[in-house]
């Protein structure tokens, strides 16, 4: 039993290990179209110097920033307006030397801006008589939605009330994706746009102007490592072929073909480098069935040694806090607590700790380090309470009979207490298998990249490609456990 | 073999036993008998130092009883409880070999000493392969009992053996107990509070009201020598069946 979960660890592991000699990149990508579009054009372009290169889909611009600068990721497209605003905090004279500090460079621009905008549907903002920001300031009742992101920059909606004096308190956060349908079914009047994106044709939407200038540009660019430029000057040059090559129409055609038309965003970036004579990309030929083993295999890469690591810890916490009371109300309600926090900010928090312990702050170890925290609470619980159910006529008992301490958790209290043990492990299982789907912000795959991925979309059936197979491992899992327990129920009578 | 020498025992600050000064002979049958919280079970938990004396000293043996030598001791010294004291997750036989088990004896020897045993308890080979809630509560005591003896220990202590077993089982068991204590010889401690059964049983009777001894002695002292007035009360308290007279 032991060696074959032993040898199943061992080849989930090596699946995911690679040719050691060829040299690697690694390009990040933010949670939207065109970020991913471009690092999916980095990645054939870096794969075109000779190098295995991936591409890393990581959540937010700080998660981006902070894998970029302690190298988990070699490079990532970036907006100048989000660098000065977002990153830097600061607009200084010289941005290649204020990113130089920061071991960063910097590429020329790719040719075509991504400013953020507002907009409403055109018979809406006519009704009401608003053609610019400033005109927003008589109509404080309308209902604003933004992504979480804009509500948090300052180059946002804080800095944007400011700016112009905005009156309006029902403003809250909504998916991009979402936040389009609402607008168009009215139930919201304004929401940010992105001036490349392509429901702003599709819907006709008006993007109200800026005349107060508040905005900053968003030129498109590359952030890469200093250290790539030594390591792989060729991979800087193939990524240098973007600049100045991208137009905004360009961009809103390709974003439209994604998000709109829902076509492959590696086909599209493929056609869009061949069409710019940067090389031909054939397009993968995967189908459903390869793509569901390959994220059923990343999952239960996550699952698995998460459940197990939190076994080999949880059960002797358990064991150590039924004897000590006071350190075992500590230690519950320590796990109690980690269950609390969001997955998001743990993932964020446990970055630079996986970066240190396992030399990658992105990908499976961070995912795995969450998934382990949330495992501990229901199986420490459960050893807690195994142990300190038992009889004490039994455990009387088994120390009148001479064994040692040991022999007597070993051979008695442990055997006793598995089954309420096991029912701790099974609820950890079922709890990590759905979690794990946040490995789909850490660019550590499994069923949580379709499932964000076809959020960002819209694309429905995209999204399902992860959430059934995710729920059908969880009845699985449950049934597997409970089948367990039966045997054992069954054996003692 | 077993002394207690001005030994106490107190729980949450009350005296649940003594000063007790006792020593139990090596291979007679001494019974403990008292009413309830009179400290007998208190006593023979001392013996193999489950709880520690808050004074005084308990030796096994010419041994002290610490929590250092208290292993060793138990390993010489088998212990039956009320109801078998049976772990539910080992079948019978699994219950009888856990101890041998781990101290790594071959499985030749832990079977053949297991087949000696259930036909000296008079315990079907049969069922040695049951778990303990499909055993009846007889069997589950004879269990407990092949349990203690599988060692060959040289005392057996016993906490209310019969206790929770119906009257005719009871009768049979203890006929097959009394039998087997004196086939094998050895030092017994059993504890009850049924006077009937302390004198089937004992050599010696030790009689213990509010954790201090009101008299010790053979049975028959008991009934002809009160050493107390308690002592009369106590055996008069246990009645035997009052026949009804027939209607004429």
């Amino acid at each position: 039993m032991k060696r074959v979960a032993l040898l199943l660890l061992l080849g989930l592991a090596g699946c995911s290990n690679r040719d050691p000699e060829t040299p690697r990149v690694a390009i990040g990508a933010k949670k939207f179209t065109e970020s991913y579009l471009l690092a999916e054009m980095g990645t054939s372009l870096s794969r075109r110097a000779g190098v295995e290169a991936e591409r890393k889909d990581l959540g937010s611009t700080p998660t981006l920033w902070l894998a970029l600068t302690q190298g988990d990721i070699d490079a990532y497209p970036e907006y100048t307006g989000t660098i000065t605003r977002q990153i830097l905090k600061d607009n200084p004279a010289d941005l290649y030397a204020a990113l130089a500090v920061h071991g960063i460079r910097m590429s020329k621009p790719f040719g075509f801006r991504n400013n953020y905008a507002l907009g409403m549907r055109k018979d809406v903002s006519a009704g009401l008589g608003i053609a610019k920001i400033s005109d927003l300031r008589r109509l404080p009742n309308l209902r604003f939605r933004f992504i979480d992101e804009f509500l948090d920059r300052p180059d946002g909606w804080p800095g944007l009330k400011l700016a112009y004096g905005l009156p309006q308190t029902d403003v809250k956060g909504m998916n991009h994706t979402l936040a389009y349908a609402g607008l168009v079914e009215k139930s919201l009047e304004l929401t940010e746009v992105y001036t490349t994106d392509g429901e702003i044709a599709q819907h006709d939407l008006l993007v109200l102007e800026d005349d107060r200038g508040f905005f900053p540009a968003y030129e498109a660019v590359w952030l890469y490592r200093a250290d790539l430029e030594a390591r792989l000057p060729d991979v800087v040059a193939q990524l240098g072929r973007l600049e100045g090559k991208v137009t905004e129409r360009e961009m809103q055609e390709m974003n439209n073909r994604v998000q709109v038309k829902k076509d492959k965003e590696s086909d599209v970036a493929g056609e869009f480098l061949e069409s710019k004579g940067m090389g031909r990309t054939k397009s993968t030929g995967d189908n459903l069935a390869t793509r569901l083993g390959a994220t059923t295999v990343e999952h239960l890469q996550l699952v698995i040694p998460s459940l197990l690591a939190a076994m080999l810890v949880s059960i002797p916490l358990g064991v150590f806090a039924s004897r000590r009371l006071r350190f075992g109300q500590a230690v519950l309600a320590t796990t109690g607590v980690l269950q609390t926090i969001p997955s998001l900010a743990l993932l964020l928090f446990l970055m630079p700790l996986t970066k240190w312990l396992f030399g990658s702050g992105i990908g499976a170890p961070t995912a795995i380090a969450a998934l382990f925290l949330y495992s501990l609470l229901p199986i420490v619980r459960n050893t807690y309470t195994g142990l300190t159910g038992i009889a004490p006529a039994l455990r009387e008992s088994a120390e009148a009979l001479g064994l040692t301490r040991w022999a007597i958790l070993w051979r008695v209290e442990l055997p006793l207490a598995a089954p309420t043990i096991l029912a701790g492990v099974k609820t950890a299982a079922v709890i990590n298998i759905g979690t794990a789907t946040l490995g789909g912000f850490i660019g550590a795959g499994g069923y949580g990249r379709p499932i964000l991925r076809g959020i960002d979309k819209g694309d429905i059936p995209m999204m399902l490609e992860g959430a059934i197979p995710a729920a059908l491992m969880a009845v699985v899992a449950e049934a597997a456990f409970g089948a367990v327990e039966k045997w054992i129920a069954r054996r003692r009578g | 073999m077993f002394h207690l020498d001005g030994t106490t025992k107190r729980f949450a600050g009350r005296t649940a036993l003594g000063p007790i000064t006792l020593a139990l002979p090596a291979g007679k049958t001494t019974v403990l008998i008292g009413p309830s919280g009179c400290g007998k079970s208190t006593l023979l938990r001392l013996l193999i130092g489950l709880i520690d004396p808050d004074s005084g000293a308990v030796r096994f043996d010419n041994m002290p009883v610490t929590s250092v030598t208290a292993r060793a001791i138990r390993l010489r010294v088998g212990y039956v409880l009320q109801d078998g004291g049976l772990f539910p997750h080992l079948s019978a036989r699994g219950n009888v070999a856990l101890l041998v088990r781990h101290l790594g004896w071959p499985a030749p020897k832990v079977e053949s000493r297991i087949a000696e045993l259930a036909a000296l308890a008079r315990f079907p080979t049969d069922a040695l392969d049951r778990y303990p809630q499909h055993l009846s509560g007889g069997q589950r005591q004879r269990v407990g009992l092949m349990r203690a003896l599988m060692l060959d220990p040289d005392a057996l202590l016993l906490d209310e053996p019969l206790g929770a077993l119906d009257p005719l089982v009871r009768a049979e068991l203890q006929d097959d107990l009394r039998e087997i204590f004196r086939t094998l010889g050895k030092t017994v401690v059993l504890v009850t509070h049924d006077l009937g059964e302390a004198a089937f049983f004992a050599d010696r009777i030790v009689l213990l009201k509010d954790g201090a001894i009101v008299q010790a002695g053979a049975p028959a002292d008991l009934w002809h020598r009160p050493a107390d007035p308690f002592v009369t009360r106590f055996i008069q308290a246990q009645r035997g069946p009052q026949i009804p007279a027939e209607a004429a």
